[in-house]
């Protein structure tokens, strides 16, 4: 945590870690209601995640990852079953301001400055012009962007921009981050460097990380866990424990148990192609030969 | 990542355009372009009469030439247009007991021009409160907006004097015609731009668990800001406009309607007198676009500013 005087995300960081989970999903579903009847994005999810993890969530597009993210954030609620975050429902966490979002796109104000826009949900939640200040000049320190508070977003890159909105979500300290592709719209290498000052930053700040991505790569070197969904309806079908040395730098990429891990979650998430395949072969059996 | 040059940012000194000098200096381009034009009209004004209207009579010294043009256009004549030079000479003809024409006109416009700015702020406001209040309320939004567009389809010279009859014929009256002329095209560059917010900054200010006015506040009325700024500089023009054809019955002794109306009347003198005030007219409410365009580049200053808006 970057020290400060006591919130309520560092209260419940302080107390013991396996006391109560930072989220908490109880038999989820999630149904859209469109012109051609109901469309099931979610099924039957349940999910713990434990302070200071860094869980992924990755799946086939329209698994319905997405969707649970923004149902943890309260953008959208569940249909069934319960989400709780720190313990409260994700509603009331919400109001609480126990979390911090990235989205895939920077969703920068592009009238404020980069310093000023690293304060915004500073202003909204009223901490003080000097608090908010300071806390804006630390953390674009910690993205290493400290030179750039007075520039506007659109005289910085992508991956700048990204940064700024990382800096962002962290402004107020916030138990757990929740990140939606952060890393989707930029190149391999730029990837690459984000995911290593991620970590850095994850390291630093002890937070819980919720992190949705469609990089194999990316969730087995960032994760502690990752969750492999189902396609849709999206149901959770493995879990991935990532047992590989909390400090990871550029050369955990040319390790051993890295690849075993990409290829293991490769695997789970191949499994399902293969499923629809053989599926498609049973049918077309049935219907040539007649078994019943 | 430590360098911020090797990042890929542009340092704003970097900015300026390579080209050319019209590239490099966009005011002087524009203040050339726009001295070509007027050269063009005035060319095209004295060509007209050449081929088409009164005959010249041009004394130089003791000398004098007359030309008799070819055609004869009743619309090139000397009381229709009157000859460029003859207007210029007429600013510095004093108007009957008083100063000199141009004097008088520059003393008329910032008369007429404050009233304007009245009217302009007011109708502004009023614009943006009613663009305010229909997109967080859908239930005003259709029971209102038609009236509101409704209210512009009343001619604003039927709606003049009934405002004057009514308030008494001041000042305000007047501020008050070109409030209605001026509040239309803003309400509805507010409702527009009010909702003109990227999806994705509403989702965050809801994590941030933000209240409706602070959403309102961060959010929407930034966003809003080009859409209102391109509203705003038809209602600098229309709230001249308004003013100027308030002040028509109102019988106020100063501003540019009573100037209109007086040189109408002595148009078949003096028609020099009357386009004078026509030039008059224009440039305010020029100079008042003028005046809005530079509040919205401060405004927006460090924006990106897309090249054409």
């Amino acid at each position: 945590m970057i020290p400060d005087s006591a919130t309520p995300a560092a209260a419940a960081a302080a107390t013991p870690a396996a006391a109560t989970p930072v989220v908490e999903i109880r038999g989820v579903d999630k149904t859209f209601a469109t012109a051609s009847g109901g469309v099931v994005a979610l099924q039957g999810i349940d999910l713990t995640i434990r302070a200071g993890e860094f869980v992924s969530l990755i799946g086939p597009s329209g698994c319905g990852k997405s969707t649970l993210l923004r149902i943890i954030g309260d953008l959208t609620g569940p249909s069934a079953g319960d989400v709780l975050v720190n313990g409260k429902p994700s509603h009331r966490a919400r109001l609480d301001r126990d979390y911090g979002m990235v989205f895939q796109a920077p969703v920068l104000m592009d009238w404020r400055t980069v310093a000023r826009n690293v304060e915004l949900p500073l202003e909204v939640m009223r901490y003080p012009k000097a608090d908010r200040q300071a806390r804006s000049k630390r953390l674009l320190d910690l993205v290493e962007l400290g030179e750039f508070g007075n520039r506007y977003p659109w005289q910085l890159s992508g991956g700048m921009q990204q940064r700024v909105a990382i800096a962002r979500a962290f402004a107020f300290d916030p138990a757990l981050i929740l990140m939606d592709e952060p890393f989707g719209a930029l190149d391999e290498m730029t990837r690459e460097r984000m995911n290593l000052e991620l970590m850095r930053i994850w390291r630093e700040t002890e937070t819980t990380i919720v992190f949705v991505t469609h990089s194999i790569p990316e969730a087995v070197f960032l994760s502690t866990r990752v969750v492999v969904m189902s396609p849709r309806p999206g149901r959770v079908n493995r879990v991935v424990e990532v047992d590989l040395p909390p400090l990871r730098t550029f050369e955990t990429r040319e390790e051993r148990r890295y690849f075993e891990l990409v290829t293991e979650v490769r695997e789970a998430l191949r499994g399902f192609e293969e499923a629809a395949a053989v599926d498609e072969v049973v049918d077309a059996r049935i219907r040539v030969e007649g078994i019943g | 990542m430590t360098t911020s040059a090797a990042a890929g940012i542009v340092p704003p000194g970097l900015l300026a355009p390579a080209g050319g000098w019209s590239r490099r200096h966009p005011l002087l381009r524009q203040a050339v372009l726009l001295g070509g034009v007027l050269l063009l009209i005035a060319f095209a004004w004295e060509a007209a009469k050449w081929l088409a209207g009164d005959p010249w009579r041009i004394a130089i010294g003791g000398f004098t030439y007359t030309h008799t043009p070819p055609l004869a256009w009743r619309i090139a004549s000397d009381i229709s247009l009157p000859h460029l030079w003859t207007i210029v000479g007429t600013l510095f003809d004093p108007v009957p007991g008083g100063p000199p024409l141009w004097l008088f006109l520059t003393g008329a416009a910032f008369y007429t021009l404050r009233t304007a700015f009245v009217g302009f702020a007011a109708g502004a406001l009023l614009g943006l409160g009613l663009g305010i209040v229909f997109v967080h309320s859908r239930f005003l939004e259709r029971a209102l907006v038609p009236w509101v567009v409704g209210s512009q389809t009343v001619p604003i010279i039927a709606i003049a004097p009934i405002v004057v009859v009514a308030l008494g014929a001041s000042w305000i009256s007047v501020a008050v015609v070109a409030t209605y002329l001026t509040f239309f095209p803003v309400a509805i560059a507010a409702i527009r731009g009010l909702r003109a917010y990227d999806r994705r900054a509403g989702e965050l200010m809801r994590s941030y668990a933000a209240s409706t006015p602070q959403v309102l506040w961060k959010l929407r009325l930034p966003a809003s800001v080009p859409y209102l700024f391109s509203a705003l500089r038809v209602a600098a023009a229309a709230s001249v406009v308004g003013t100027i054809v308030g002040e028509l019955p109102s019988g106020i002794p100063e501003g540019l309607g009573r100037a209109v109306l007086n040189f109408t009347q002595y148009y078949v003198t003096a028609p020099e007198r009357l386009w004078a005030t026509v030039a008059s007219c224009a440039m305010t409410g020029l100079v008042f676009v003028g005046l809005v365009r530079f509040a919205e580049a401060f405004l927006t200053r460090g924006r990106y500013r897309p090249a054409a808006v």
